[in-house]
């Protein structure tokens, strides 16, 4: 059995890059300076590929760059046309799931969701609006579950724990009638630490701690100068 | 050349996207040496009084009237606007949309907590009100839009830009400080 290599080289776009064995297509791309926007990744968590907002393209074969490895001489397709409007299709389909009411809602400035149709320039979904019948459910005592503004993309299931590291969330039903839940118990037995940190995980404003919302200005939120994944692109230089 | 026609309404929308509008300013000065006014809350005039090249929507639709008139400016006007959020996605009225229309108007009518208990409850019922809609939709679900200018409001600075790129016929180039939904 050969021995692996140290460093593998590979290609996003046709530009050389290098990378770590192990590492995803998604990470390897960040740490060389590119940006491929993904919305149910966060870093420490195991990838879920759930929202497949990272579709690349490697040999005419679409994969989510989340999960899918980096091989040696791997040529991947990202910041193309065609992919990039998949992309922004996947977005749209998000908003028009959902009730997504950008102007009422607490995460407003600081949402991947809303960053990401920023930046893809989304002025209107192209496919027709939901309307979907959801509740605000209470967790715990200090937060919120807005379940109107949920995309599942299982951040909170994968990363919220309690001390002693039981999940405070789960799933309900399957497919398009998945559905988050929470233990209430476990949800009451947050820190305010933990809820706060709960609420940043969400990529949306489906997680909310209760009593701090619109406490950022608007023009001092994260997302209102710059678009999102500026940092991994300005890494490059 | 005459001067190109403007015509704007408010549908089941605040004003907020008018009030806006009229932020942009002491460039409404140099927007009435470009282009005429026609039916409009800016000016009152009622009625389309001769064909119009851009018309522009605040406000999705709700009930009967709200599409009578979309679609009347869509049969008048050259290019048709959706202004802001209410027009794009439904906004904040759209947020009875997953209550039945019946239980909205009982809420309002028989329980909400400024009815008075001695008075007898009457549900306005009259056939010259608009019939409310099982769903508040966004316009372009009923009629064909051009173009979409979003924001709760949108800004003035994008109202003014997509306004003046129109006027000059060049492609609307939007920034990213100009496209927000909030």
């Amino acid at each position: 059995m050969s021995k692996p290599k140290a460093r593998i080289s590979f290609t996003v776009d046709g530009k050389k890059c290098s990378a770590a064995p192990g590492q995803t297509i998604l990470q390897a791309a960040k740490d060389n300076g590119i940006y491929i926007p993904a919305l149910c990744r966060w870093e420490g968590f195991k990838p879920a590929g759930a929202c497949r907002v990272c579709t690349v393209r490697v040999g005419g074969r679409y994969m989510a760059a989340c999960t899918q490895p980096v091989t040696d001489g791997m040529a991947v397709e990202n910041d193309v046309p065609d992919l990039q409007d998949m992309r922004k299709a996947l977005i749209e389909m998000l908003f028009v799931e959902g009730n997504h009411m950008c102007p009422t809602c607490e995460k407003s400035g600081n949402c991947e969701l809303q960053a990401l149709a920023y930046r893809f320039l989304m002025l209107v979904p192209r496919f027709p609006f939901q309307f979907p019948a959801r509740r605000v459910e209470p967790a715990g005592k200090k937060i919120l579950l807005e379940h109107n503004r949920c995309i599942k993309c299982l951040r909170c299931v994968r990363g919220v724990r309690t001390r002693d590291n039981k999940a405070v969330f789960g799933t309900l039903r399957r497919s398009r009638d998945k559905k988050i839940s929470v233990d209430q118990v476990l949800a009451s037995a947050l820190t305010d630490k933990q809820a706060r940190q709960a609420m940043d995980r969400c990529p949306v404003g489906s997680i909310l701690k209760k009593e701090v919302g619109f406490a950022v200005p608007i023009g001092r939120r994260k997302y209102d100068k710059e678009p999102i994944g500026s940092d991994v692109e300005k890494a490059r230089g | 050349m005459s001067k190109p026609v403007v015509a704007t309404a408010s549908l089941a929308g605040c004003f907020g996207c008018h009030m806006s509008f009229l932020d942009i300013d002491e460039r409404i000065l140099t927007l009435i040496d470009l282009v005429e006014f026609n039916k409009s809350p800016i000016d009152d005039i009622k009625t389309f009084t001769k064909p119009v090249d851009i018309g522009i929507i605040e406000g999705g639709c709700c009930n009967s009237e709200n599409v009578e008139v979309l679609r009347e400016f869509r049969k008048h006007c050259q290019v048709l606007i959706s202004l802001g959020e209410c027009a794009i996605m439904g906004g904040l009225p759209a947020m009875r949309n997953a209550i039945p229309v019946r239980e909205c108007l009982e809420e309002a009518y028989f329980h909400s907590p400024t009815i008075d208990p001695s008075e007898p409850k009457i549900m306005p019922g009259d056939e010259d009100l608009p019939i409310i809609l099982d769903k508040v939709l966004p316009l372009h679900e009923i009629v064909k839009i051009d173009a979409f200018l979003p924001g709760c409001p949108p800004s003035a600075d994008l109202i003014w830009k997509a306004l003046t790129s129109l006027l000059e016929g060049k492609p609307l180039d939007l920034s990213y400080n100009l496209v927000k939904f909030d």
